[in-house]
């Protein structure tokens, strides 16, 4: 037993008040959040994990005959299939952080309502299971793109910016789970939030160079796209890999100043929000 | 000795009715009061928590500067009707929302129960639900890993664990979840009702456990129950909470008495016909009945009835004029109204008609509560004039009540209360005949 041990419950803590120590004693539930998250979803599926290569294949294919060859829409000159399975599989992270995270308070009331925990440890325990996905689906792309580099005489040119993939990665998970963590905070009491995300996510998609090349955007509309934090990160998985793209160390930057930015709101908003909100989800 | 938890001047607030535009308003409002550095409006206003009256305020106070302390090793209960702010406080002690106002300070680490199973995800194996229940909990997994055997042979379904829990019963369910959660290891655990499920063989089980975790390990729980049996056989303290005040504090046959007692002042148990005063008599000229009333100690009994106090019969009413011919019976019925057992007030005692004299009278009548089992019975007091007609009508005087034992130990079934789904003693009366047994001689 220990004797020192004190806790305090009090009404109202300071925002800054977070304890990475105590998130760092439940990493055990951290671990098996994951575990929970990675192996449920596709329990009684026949085709289990294959499901996590299914989509984005078809999701490619669908790009390739809409936007490729009903659009005709420029890919800077790469193959269809490893220039949209490019901007998909980081999308896709991006997009299925953001989405899961903002369901945090909704989603886990049932247990948030029983049991303390540190509940930062839901949202973070997202992040890393959709890295999983993130990295089968990045294998998928790697085997496409091996295809077209050893198989067929495109003009794919990889890169030692290749080095910068976990930058990329590093930062899309941060910015996704900021911003999730400051919409599921507004989500808690008014749940307006919760429908403008599902289409919010998907029309953010096309304001992201993810079916297009940012070059090809002229004019007004180019200082959106730059706008776009998420627009650097793709350009630059896109360049590493393809060698083809508008590559900014600038645009990089910008990303990961928004990224500590949504970071920091989201950690204080979710702190906020996190110690009374079953008196009001 | 020092508290292990001191609960302070704590009070939590709700707002009542929905969330919607009126809540947006009110959130501007106090944004506003906030940044000029005032206190929070909505502070000032709130009703005591009182749920069968109209409110004027759209605030409630759940909790009204609840302070008390608890010892280490003590097992408290913590009792009340629905809305007295049970819950709340649970809720408030562990973690799960925070106080409106006040401190709770705790030497220690809390886990609560306020459910078993706690995140026990349908499609997961027992296994991987245990790990995942235990760490929810505060356990590491090799914490866990180091009470996996114990956990899983306390709740008896080691041939299943390798299967999702969704195709457990689920009684099997919550026997691994309440199995998981007894083994924590916390210095103070907060329990709710979570006994109230399982067979009886789990009840005694998990009860046991209870007992075992503060008696022997010295730790502290905090348990809320509606069911007094329960919480006369494991707690040695009782707080009784009245629309969130703390109305009693102490013992707990004391507690629950003053439990029993204030659903009868309030009215909660009127429909139940404890003690009903008689207006019309059929012979006036001979006998009145004023009052009958099934007492529990020295107080008016619940539909609740307990071994704790000595519980009994009681007629009031006045002799006009002696009649020998007079007879007062009660008659005791199970809940499908068969008649058990008839009891005379002449044939059953030393009073004789000759005791009958003009005046007023109380006849009372103790309830042998040994003989009783836990189960529903109804007692019927009636009167008749013989060649005459009924003194007190058959179908007028009703007692339905349900019967609490709180010290029955048998070696075959357990203390379970009728009516949890549970084996408990068949039949409907603990009645002893007189054993023999004789061995032939070659």
């Amino acid at each position: 037993m220990s004797n020192n041990y004190k806790l305090v419950i009090k009404p109202k803590t300071s925002l800054f008040d977070f304890s990475i120590k105590e998130v760092w004693s439940y990493r055990d539930l951290l671990l098996l959040f994951v575990r929970r998250d990675f192996i449920a979803v596709y329990k009684q599926t026949i085709l289990g994990p294959l499901w996590f290569f299914i989509q984005p294949i078809l999701t490619t294919l669908m790009f390739m005959v809409v936007f490729g060859g009903i659009g005709k829409m420029s890919t800077d000159g790469m193959p269809q299939a490893a220039f949209y399975l490019a901007g998909i599989v980081s999308w896709n992270y991006f997009a299925d952080v953001l989405k899961a995270t903002s369901e945090t308070f909704v989603q886990n009331a049932n247990i948030f309502g029983k049991v303390y925990f540190p509940r930062i440890i839901s949202p973070l325990s997202i992040v890393i299971s959709k890295l999983i996905t993130f990295g089968v689906q990045l294998f998928l792309f790697l085997l496409v793109f091996s295809y077209y580099l050893f198989f067929t005489d495109s003009s794919i040119q990889p890169n030692w910016y290749l080095l910068l993939l976990p930058v990329l990665i590093f930062l899309t998970g941060g910015m996704s789970f900021g911003l999730g963590l400051l919409i599921t905070a507004l989500t808690t009491k008014y749940r307006d939030f919760r429908f403008l995300i599902a289409f919010a996510i998907q029309l953010a998609m096309y304001a992201t160079p993810v079916i297009y090349p940012s070059s090809m955007i002229e004019g007004k509309m180019k200082i959106f796209i730059t706008a776009n934090p998420m627009s650097a990160i793709i350009e630059t998985f896109r360049y590493a890999f393809l060698g083809v793209g508008n590559f900014s160390w600038g645009g990089l930057l910008y990303s990961f100043i928004v990224m500590i930015l949504f970071i920091i709101i989201g950690v204080l908003s979710f702190n906020k929000v996190e110690k009374s909100f079953m008196d009001t989800v | 000795m020092n508290p292990i938890v001191e609960i302070e001047k704590v009070s939590k607030q709700y707002r009542l009715g929905d969330v919607g535009t009126g809540t947006l308003s009110h959130d501007l409002n106090r944004w506003w009061h906030t940044i000029r550095g005032k206190e929070d409006p909505y502070l000032e206003v709130g009703d005591v928590n009182d749920r069968s009256v109209q409110g004027n305020s759209e605030y409630v106070w759940a909790l009204k500067d609840i302070s008390f302390n608890v010892n280490p090793g003590e097992i408290v209960g913590v009792i009340g009707k629905n809305g007295a702010g049970k819950s709340t406080l649970l809720k408030l002690l562990s973690r799960v929302t925070a106080p409106t106002t006040g401190t709770i300070t705790a030497y220690g680490r809390i886990a609560s129960l306020l459910e078993v199973g706690t995140g026990f995800h349908p499609e997961l194996t027992g296994k991987e639900n245990v790990y995942l229940n235990g760490a929810i909990m505060g356990m590491t997994k090799s914490e866990i890993t180091d009470k996996f055997d114990e956990i899983v042979e306390f709740a008896g379904c080691a041939r299943y664990i390798d299967t999702p829990v969704k195709r457990y019963s689920s009684g099997m369910y919550v026997r691994l979840a309440f199995a998981v959660a007894a083994h924590l290891e916390p210095e103070i655990l907060v329990v709710d009702e979570v006994l109230a499920v399982g067979d009886a063989e789990f009840q005694k089980k998990a009860i046991g456990k209870m007992k075992e975790v503060s008696q022997d390990q010295g730790r502290t729980v905090l348990f809320v129950s509606h069911n007094m049996g329960t919480i006369k056989q494991i707690c040695n303290r009782c707080v009784v909470l009245e629309k969130g005040q703390v109305k009693f504090d102490g013992d707990v046959v004391e507690a629950i008495n003053l439990y029993n007692r204030k659903d009868i002042a309030e009215g909660e148990a009127n429909k139940m016909s404890i003690s009903i005063p008689l207006e019309k008599n059929n012979y006036p000229d001979e006998v009145i009945f004023k009052q009958c009333t099934l007492m529990e100690g020295n107080h008016v009994a619940s539909d609740e009835v307990s071994d704790i106090n000595e519980v009994s019969v009681v007629i009031k009413g006045e002799i006009i004029k002696p009649n020998r011919n007079l007879i007062v019976f009660v008659s005791l019925f199970d809940e499908y109204n068969n008649l058990i057992s008839v009891n005379d007030v002449f044939e059953n005692s030393n009073i004789t008609p000759e005791d009958l004299v003009p005046g007023e009278f109380t006849l009372t009548a103790k309830l042998p509560v040994d003989e009783f089992l836990p189960r529903n019975y109804r007692i019927n007091i009636s009167s008749v004039i013989h060649y005459q007609g009924w003194a007190l009508k058959e179908d007028e005087i009703n007692f339905d009540f349900r019967f609490i034992k709180t010290n029955f130990s048998h070696p075959v079934y357990s203390e379970s209360n009728f009516p949890m789904t549970g084996k408990s003693k068949p039949g409907y009366l603990n009645t002893s005949f007189n054993w023999e047994l004789v061995y032939e001689k070659n």
